[in-house]
């Protein structure tokens, strides 16, 4: 297949799946097993042009122009390639984890689940893959109101006031912020939207006012990197099901957001410029204070989702700390905890589905001694811990090694100071959890019985067994994914062979 | 050219006589409706007419594309102007007529099946001869090229809308007062406008539009010119519900039968908006000093205070209905704001949004025409549940109103992103900041609704809940696929926007 079919394929295959299991709603084996058929097909796809990619391509596809100066159109670099990557990968684990979890769980509307979530998808790929921030902010858009539904699922009172607040922080940041930096970069840069190494705004002069004001509202304006103090959407969205959590709240929905400011870290603003820009410094002290103050919420949550969100927040701020540091360690850095983020989290999420699923417990003091019975999933929780930590041989180890170093590039003396502190917070709130779990205090009471007879479904426990042992595999993974990305990297630092001409 | 097949198509006559034959032919049938026997053959002359009317304003596009910048001029009766009757048409009304008519001619179908429910068994023929003479008045406001021809079309639709709106009370009594309010300040409105009319013709001794653009040059200054500009200003604002001149608007959008609210909200005011523009920017040329203080002191604030303002209000009705009049005074001050800039960038901006939405309100106030006669209420409550008893009526209502709040990949998105280009190209960014957030505003409120319609459950199931009939369906379904289309492919109405923004501005064809 050529480039630009196999972009067109994964844009498409998530629609395909929606009408597929639109078509088979009545038959429920037929309707998850259109999911999972897609979701494999769509990694296939994602594999062959992360390997173009690879090769030094980039994979193209012109739609079209709306008006003049807009167009649709998609180009892959390796930073999209990564978000793509991880982003269909473990939809592929988290089809099979939502089988368990629906069907354990006994969920209505679980054709509607399936469709919304298949739309997600392809949200999702749109803004990998979305070669100009028009593009971008299309996909962007989509993302939010596919994954409304999904928060909503329950329909009860609850589910509504979470779903209309996760809306409308998201839309109004993005209408808000996004879309106005996005018409103001299209006046500065001259009717222009596109990614362009090096950074589209890099040569257009700005005063250090304007790129200032531009980076406030891009950085704020993407309100799905969860930045303080746009984060409480995504403890609201807590009230989804688990699957929604783990894929939607742990991977797509914030890693695009992440992912967008990297992207106009790299491409729109470009290093150099990054760094002259005065706001930068403030928006890392802002990314640096979510950090800290998220752990501390979170050390502070009881309810077992509310603290992973609450990690989260501070864990997406990695990315955004990475991006803002405009280095290539500290872009690098971001860049890895995207991924290693994801498997890390999507682990825990699933893992508190599952307890959820075979006991209806949510909080994490009626999980003391659980471990016991579910020595499994608290196993997985422990190594997912250990990986958000950033202990070795996980794969979180890394992104804390090159932001470290990005941090002494940029000569930024209390960023590392930052890191040390959220590391000690990690690991006081979240070992507890699973040592808790399996190693109780003595005089704590036995577990109880559980509420559904045969504990949790065996596919809520293989997921995050698998995505667990994912974890250790991208801490060996993590010098080719280096050399994947750098690339994207290069052209911000060195000036390209026409500047030298 | 998409429309060179419609060109080639036409048989001579209409060809040489559309520039006319787009108001007479309305207005010719309006007098038969009233003699018709039957309600039904009402209703297929109201249809034909408003078709043919479209027909003819196509031809007219069609030929002003064919040679860019270039406009028709009809002499009516042989008498040359500025002795006679001018009609002239450029690019700039040449989209307003194929938006018009195109809208209107959508509405005379959904006639039938809204009056069929709304008035059973009465008879409706001169009820849609009033309808048919109000498109008639609104094609010629937009057709004509005389001033105080234009005055004239605009009573005849205005007199018609009166009725229209009164014929309301059927259902419910408060159109009455509503139409009376209307009558009092749309008289208002033309006496201004007449007023300005009179001043002007002073001054200039003509009534023809070209031949007081032409004279202007040599009147900088004139006190009378000048006082004769404020009141066409406040004359057509009132036409056009200009905050703070648009209280007559939300109750009559809100009590007229359902087929009239969508016809008004997506004509009237854009018909007063589009004289606007030409006495703004073709007879006051821009580049004067004291017309651009105007532009930028008077209507700059009044159309944010709109966009704001009526946004805000937007967000406390529980009639879905006065909800949609007051988010329709906030979008005219969209367009205000737009065309306040100045530049052609913005004129640009201003039509393409005026444009789009008549195409998303057209299709909201269809959909609820739909719901409300099936339903017999238009609270939001009574919008419950409504997401599953009728799905495709409510999605065309969900589409048109994700366009309204300026969803990507919808037309409205297109518009507003054209005009933060527009405002922000100006150096205006506190004005896109206000953009922005009446942007908000709307989610809040078309969102209100959306979840009431799709994710609460109904107030009173054993309610006879069922689709709007096929009848509206159509019509309603081409407004939402159309609004999807040119959030993809904006090519065609920016095209038109940009051409009629340059023949606003008098600066010849756009590219």
């Amino acid at each position: 297949m050529t480039p630009q079919l196999l972009i067109a394929a994964a844009l498409c295959l998530p629609l395909l799946v929606a009408v597929g299991v639109a078509l088979f709603g009545k038959v429920p084996t037929l309707r998850e097993g259109v999911t999972i058929a897609g979701a494999v097909a769509l990694f296939a796809v994602v594999i062959q042009l992360t390997l173009l990619v690879a090769g030094g391509a980039r994979p193209e596809l012109y739609i079209g122009e709306t008006v003049p100066g807009l167009a649709i159109a998609f180009k892959l670099e390796p930073l999209g390639a990564l978000f793509a990557l991880v982003a269909s990968g473990l939809w592929i684990v988290n089809s099979f984890y939502s089988i368990g979890y629906m069907r354990g769980n006994r969920e209505r509307n679980q054709t509607r689940f399936y469709i919304w979530f298949a739309l997600a998808l392809s949200g999702a790929m749109g803004v990998a893959m979305a070669g100009n921030l028009f593009t971008l902010f299309i996909f962007y858009e989509v993302l939010t109101l596919s994954t409304y539904p999904l928060v909503a699922h329950k329909g009860d009172a609850a589910a509504q006031r979470g779903a209309r607040t996760y809306l409308l922080t998201l839309l109004g940041t993005s209408i808000c912020f996004f879309l106005m930096a996005i018409m103001w970069t299209w006046v500065v840069a001259g009717q222009r939207l596109d990614f362009i190494e090096g950074g589209l705004l890099a040569d257009a002069g700005l005063s250090p006012f304007v790129s200032s004001a531009l980076l406030v509202l891009f950085v704020f304006g993407v309100g799905k990197a969860a930045l303080m103090p746009f984060h409480f959407w995504l403890p609201s969205a807590m009230v989804a099901p688990t699957p929604v959590s783990a894929l939607l709240h742990a991977v797509a929905v914030v890693k695009a957001g992440v992912f967008t400011v990297m992207k106009i870290s790299v491409y729109i603003f470009g290093f150099d410029l990054l760094q002259a820009t005065p706001a930068r410094d403030v928006l890392l002290g802002v990314a640096g204070f979510t950090i800290i103050a998220a752990s501390l919420i979170a050390l502070r949550q009881d309810n077992l989702k509310a603290r992973l969100a609450y990690s989260t927040i501070a864990q997406l701020a990695y990315v955004t700390l990475g991006a803002l540091l405009a280095v290539e360690a500290g872009a690098l850095g971001g860049s890895l905890q995207i991924a290693a983020h994801a498997a890390a989290k999507i682990t825990l999420f699933m893992c508190a589905g599952a307890i959820y699923v075979a006991t209806g417990l949510t909080t994490v003091s009626s999980m003391q001694g659980l471990g016991r019975k579910m020595p499994l999933v608290f196993t997985a929780f422990l190594i997912a811990s250990f990986s958000i930590i950033g202990l070795p041989p996980f794969g979180g180890m890394w992104p804390k090694y090159e932001l470290l170093q990005g941090a002494a590039d940029a000569s930024t003396a209390w960023i590392p100071a930052v890191l040390i502190v959220s590391a000690l917070l990690n690991i006081a709130y979240l070992l507890p959890v699973a040592i808790l779990g399996l190693m109780p205090l003595p005089g704590t009471p036995p577990a109880k019985e559980f509420k559904r007879p045969g504990g949790a479904p065996v596919l809520t426990v293989a997921a995050p067994l698998f995505t667990a042992a994912l974890c250790v595999v991208l801490f060996m993974a993590a010098g080719p994914i280096g050399d994947f990305l750098r690339p994207a990297f290069a052209a911000g630092s060195v000036p390209g062979l026409e500047d030298l001409r | 050219m998409i429309l060179e097949p419609v060109l080639t198509s036409a048989p001579d006559w209409a060809v040489r006589h559309a520039a006319v034959l787009v108001v007479v032919v309305p207005m010719l049938l309006a007098p038969l409706l009233a003699l018709s026997p039957s309600n039904r053959l009402a209703w297929i002359l109201t249809v034909a007419g408003t078709a043919a009317a479209f027909w003819f304003s196509l031809i007219l596009l069609a030929i002003i594309q064919e040679v860019p910048g270039s406009a028709i001029s009809y002499a009516l009766g042989n008498w040359e102007p500025p002795i006679g009757i001018e009609f002239r048409v450029d690019a700039l009304n040449a989209m307003i007529l194929v938006l018009i008519t195109g809208m209107g001619a959508l509405a005379s179908f959904i006639a039938w099946p809204t009056l069929a429910a709304e008035f059973k068994g009465e008879r409706l023929n001169l009820l849609l001869c009033a309808f048919l003479l109000c498109f008639a008045g609104l094609a010629g406001v937009a057709a004509t090229g005389d001033a105080f021809n234009l005055f004239v079309f605009l009573e005849v639709s205005s007199l018609a809308t009166y009725v229209l709106v009164a014929m309301g009370a059927g259902k419910d009594r408060r159109a009455l007062p509503a139409a009376f309010s209307y009558l009092v300040m749309g008289t208002l409105g033309a006496s201004f406008y007449v007023i300005g009319i009179g001043l002007l013709y002073a001054a200039t001794g003509t009534l023809n539009m070209a031949d007081i653009a032409e004279q202007m040059p040599g009147l900088s200054g004139n006190r009378s010119v000048q006082a004769g500009l404020a009141f066409i200003l406040v004359g057509l604002g009132l036409k056009a519900a200009m905050w703070p001149l648009h209280q007559w608007l939300p109750n009559a959008y809100a009590y007229a039968p359902g087929f009239v609210s969508m016809f008004l909200s997506a004509t009237a005011t854009k018909v007063a908006l589009y004289s606007l523009i030409r006495w703004l920017f073709t007879i006051f040329q821009p580049d004067r000093a004291f017309e651009s203080a105007v532009l930028q002191w008077v209507l700059a604030p009044l159309a944010m205070a709109a966009m704001v303002i009526c946004s805000v209000q937007a967000i406390f009705q529980t009639d879905v209905r006065r909800m949609l009049a007051y988010s329709s005074v906030a979008q005219v001050g969209y367009i205000l704001l737009a065309i306040s800039v100045g530049t052609a960038a913005g004129v640009s901006a201003g039509l393409l949004h005026l444009f789009t939405h008549a195409l998303m309100k057209g299709a909201l106030f269809m959909a609820v025409a739909g719901i409300c006669f099936a339903y017999q209420g238009s609270t939001i409550r009574d919008f419950a549940g409504l997401g599953r008893s009728a799905p495709f009526t409510m999605a065309a209502f969900a589409i048109a109103g994700l366009s309204l709040i300026g969803v990507p990949l919808t037309a409205g998105f297109i518009s507003k992103l054209q005009l933060g280009y527009a405002l922000l190209d100006q150096g205006w960014w506190w004005a896109a900041v206000v953009l922005v957030f009446a942007s908000f505003l709307s989610v809040i409120y078309i969102g209100r609704v959306l979840q009431a319609v799709f994710f609460e459950p109904p107030l009173n199931p054993r309610k006879n809940n069922k689709e709007a009939p096929l009848l509206l369906l159509i019509p309603l379904w081409i407004l939402a696929l159309v609004n999807i289309f040119y959030g993809i492919d904006a090519g065609f109405p920016a095209g038109l926007a940009a051409d009629g923004a340059a023949a606003a501005l008098g600066l010849g064809a756009a590219q």
